[in-house]
């Protein structure tokens, strides 16, 4: 039995049944098909995590965004009166996190690629696209710089998705992807 | 002068029974029984909370809630669990007496002061930094005090498993290999050293931090060495809970594994590779390379996914063995219908073998895609993975070995039969909706760890679809019943050690004899259990492919 020592000294040489065989080969074959899916999809695939970030201070992120800010901004929205910018397609955007807010609101074209840089100020926040679904870490202290092709247009929800204290619930920014003029 | 050992002879399995390891295990099962009521209360505040419509506690007592069930359900109580079970198929299963008693008596002592502290800074309310504790977010310095001297605890227990091991060989109470479930144990063990190992790694300097000693700890470097501990915690839990289901193969069905070798090698699998998959919390972290990301998250090529899968078929295939030697023959699945459904503890071993792969292993290896994670990470979807691991699959293996070991070691009856047929069915379905659900409002993109789904004090307003809203309903309402069934099992349990009927020694002993060899030749088949192989490897590949379509139809990004 299972909570006894094997039968067999020489447990070893017992001949393993087809089916027990047949099954790790069956499952070694999916597994390594698994594997292969995640480079085939750097390859092929149009949804991939960048591997591009630099360390950065927090302060000289915040003067980078604040530059953005006063270059495109076009307006501004929400009870905090968060200013708008719309960055021209496929330059750099940096969009900031902080307890507990995401800054600025960016309102970007559909079918247009950004370089969207993120970091926080303080502490970790989750960057969480809804309903596209794409959720990002950030760090403070790590410039991260993904680009990013909306396909879908509408406002769309920032929501934090890593827990960063009392406020946590209240941290939702707005993204806003316009038809291409 | 060391006094001579004292033994009991078990009058239900016949087992060797040293009495300071009974008392040990039981000592650490009892901890253990309290933390997951304890903890099990605050998951039922979560659920409350997480409930939209009944939305119970304010913001604060939620995310303290969350912390506490997050550290005593996670870690406390599997741990607890978890030493009494090493003690269990060491010192028991091999008829030994258990190493250094005394210092078995010290780790315990650490361990429950360790989760006293912590869940004391926790319940005072400054150190609601959930179980992840994530730098710079910040506890008290005693909240990782508490944490390492229950690591220190857990550790003393791992060498007093392997020292029991060293005298059982030594002193021969048992001949050729350790039994599997014991070899289970020992890949358990050795999983653990290394869990607390990178705890202590990060946890010390973390205090260090907390204290002023230190001035930085970085964020990602954090991360990187927590999950360590952090993943591979649960991975002990995943070898002990198969260790369990291999152990009431045995006790119900006299079970012996369809092959040793094989069994062994899927658990060495476990030692080799879980570690890395550790990797598959930072799928989405910037800074780390996606080479990294892809070699380590899948376990170095999947091999120790492989391992789980061969389990899958084994554990059940071994106990088809066992009934078509005693004459369940008839047709696929005679073995399965004709098992003893209204026993708690085959009904709680089989709905978490069953649950545990197709609920918490399907959607945690896919989960564990690099670019498929970017939908997943921190959505509601991760703890839906996770309670089909944890509580379906750990949890509800747990409570079924110990509808086992009261009679055993405590010598009482089970009371309340009735309730305690029902339990692992009200506590399994009820957890096993929940995790679907959960999982189903995560691909809608409701986050984990939430107060407030409906953003009602935030700058600009976002809602989810109504689906989301429905199913958190449904969550809510699921695990409610969840909790019912967990709060049974703790009075049914309770009761049985006070109250329950006292069973004499004397009892004839009702333990199935082995059943006869099929490990070599004369093999018994198991056409059912590869039936069931075949339908969990059909869903797993259908389930994998359609979330890379999902993943297609979102933004691109590079």
């Amino acid at each position: 039995m299972s909570i006894t020592p094997p039968e067999q000294k020489i447990w070893f040489n017992e001949p393993v049944d087809k089916v027990e065989l047949l099954w790790v080969g069956m499952a070694l074959v999916w597994a390594l098909i698994m594997f292969a899916m995640m480079p085939l999809w750097h390859l092929k695939g149009s949804q991939n995590m960048s591997n591009e970030a630099y360390r950065i201070q927090p302060e000289a992120y915040q003067a980078k965004v604040d530059a953005m800010v006063e270059k495109f901004k076009v307006g501004e929205e929400g009870k905090a009166k968060t200013p708008v910018v719309h960055p021209p397609a496929g330059s750099d955007v940096y969009l900031l996190a902080r307890l507990w807010e995401w800054y600025p609101v960016l309102e970007l074209e559909q079918g247009k690629s950004y370089r969207i840089h993120l970091s926080s100020l303080d502490w970790q926040h989750g960057f969480s696209v809804q309903p596209a679904n794409i959720n990002l870490q950030v760090h403070p202290g790590i410039d991260e710089v993904v680009t990013i092709t909306p396909t879908t247009s509408g406002d769309f929800g920032i929501i934090c998705n890593e827990y960063c204290g009392i406020g946590h619930h209240t941290m939702l920014g707005k993204l806003r992807v316009v038809a291409a003029k | 002068m060391v006094a001579k050992p004292v033994f009991r002879t078990c009058g239900l399995t016949g087992l060797k029974i040293h009495d300071d390891a009974e008392k040990l295990i039981k000592a650490n099962a009892v901890i253990a029984i309290v933390v997951l009521a304890i903890g099990g209360l605050m998951g039922l505040l979560v659920v409350l909370t997480r409930w939209p419509s009944v939305h119970l506690l304010p913001a604060d007592l939620f995310y303290l809630a969350l912390t506490a069930h997050g550290i005593d359900i996670l870690i406390v109580w599997c741990i607890f669990f978890e030493v009494a079970l090493m003690y269990f198929a060491s010192a028991i299963l091999l008829g030994s007496r258990i190493a250094a008693p005394k210092m078995g008596w010290v780790a315990f002592g650490l361990m429950v002061l360790g989760a006293a502290i912590t869940n004391w800074k926790v319940l005072e309310g400054n150190s609601s930094v959930m179980m992840t504790s994530y730098v710079p977010m910040q506890a008290d310095p005693l909240f990782y005090v508490g944490l390492i001297l229950f690591a220190v605890g857990a550790l003393i227990a791992c060498f007093i498993f392997l020292g029991t091991l060293v005298i059982a060989k030594e002193e021969k109470t048992y001949e050729g290999s350790i039994p599997l479930v014991t070899f289970g144990a020992l890949v358990a063990c050795i999983i653990a050293v290394y869990t607390i190992a990178s705890g202590a790694i990060i946890l010390i300097p973390t205090f260090l931090w907390s204290i002023g000693l230190i001035s930085h700890i970085d964020p990602l470097m954090y991360k990187v060495v927590w999950w360590g501990m952090g993943h591979s915690s649960q991975q002990i839990n995943v070898a002990a809970h198969i260790a369990v289901w291999y152990a009431i193969a045995a006790i119900l069905f006299g079970a012996k594994p369809l092959s040793e070798k094989v069994s062994r090698m899927a658990y060495l699998t476990y030692v080799f590779f879980l570690q890395i998959a550790s990797a598959h919390h930072l799928l989405v972290e910037p800074g780390l390379s996606s080479s990294y990301k892809i070699f380590n998250t899948s376990y170095g090529m999947y091999l120790a996914v492989l391992g789980s899968m061969i389990h899958g078929l084994t554990v059940p295939g071994c106990i088809e063995a066992a009934q078509r030697k005693k004459g369940f023959n008839k047709g696929l699945f005679e073995w399965l219908r004709k098992a003893p459904w209204g026993n708690p503890v085959f009904s709680g071993m089989f709905l978490s073998l069953i649950m545990f792969g197709f609920l918490g292993g399907i959607s945690g290896v896919t989960m564990g895609v690099e670019q498929i994670n970017i939908m997943i990470h921190n959505t509601i979807y991760v703890p839906g993975h996770f309670h089909g691991t944890v509580a379906v699959g750990t949890t509800l293996a747990f409570m079924a070995i110990t509808y086992f070991l009261v009679p055993a070691l405590w010598q009482r009856e089970i009371v309340m039969p009735g309730l305690a047929k029902l339990q692992p069915y009200l506590f399994g379905l009820g957890m096993g909706v929940f995790s679907l659900f959960m999982m189903g409002a995560g691909t809608l993109g409701v986050s984990r760890r939430h107060w407030d789904m409906a953003f009602s004090d935030a700058p600009h307003a976002f809602s989810y679809p109504p689906a989301a809203y429905l199913m958190m309903g449904i969550v809510g309402i699921s695990g409610v019943i969840a909790v019912v069934g967990g709060a049974l099992f703790v009075v049914i349990i309770v009761a049985s050690v006070l109250f329950g009927k006292p069973i004499k020694a004397s009892a004839p002993a009702p333990a199935p004899s082995p059943v006869a060899s099929y490990g070599s030749e004369q093999h018994a088949a198991v056409p059912g259990t590869f039936v069931l192989a075949l339908l969990f490897l059909t869903m797993f590949v259908l389930y994998y492919f359609v979330n890379w379509k999902y993943l297609a139809s979102t933004w691109l990004m590079s």
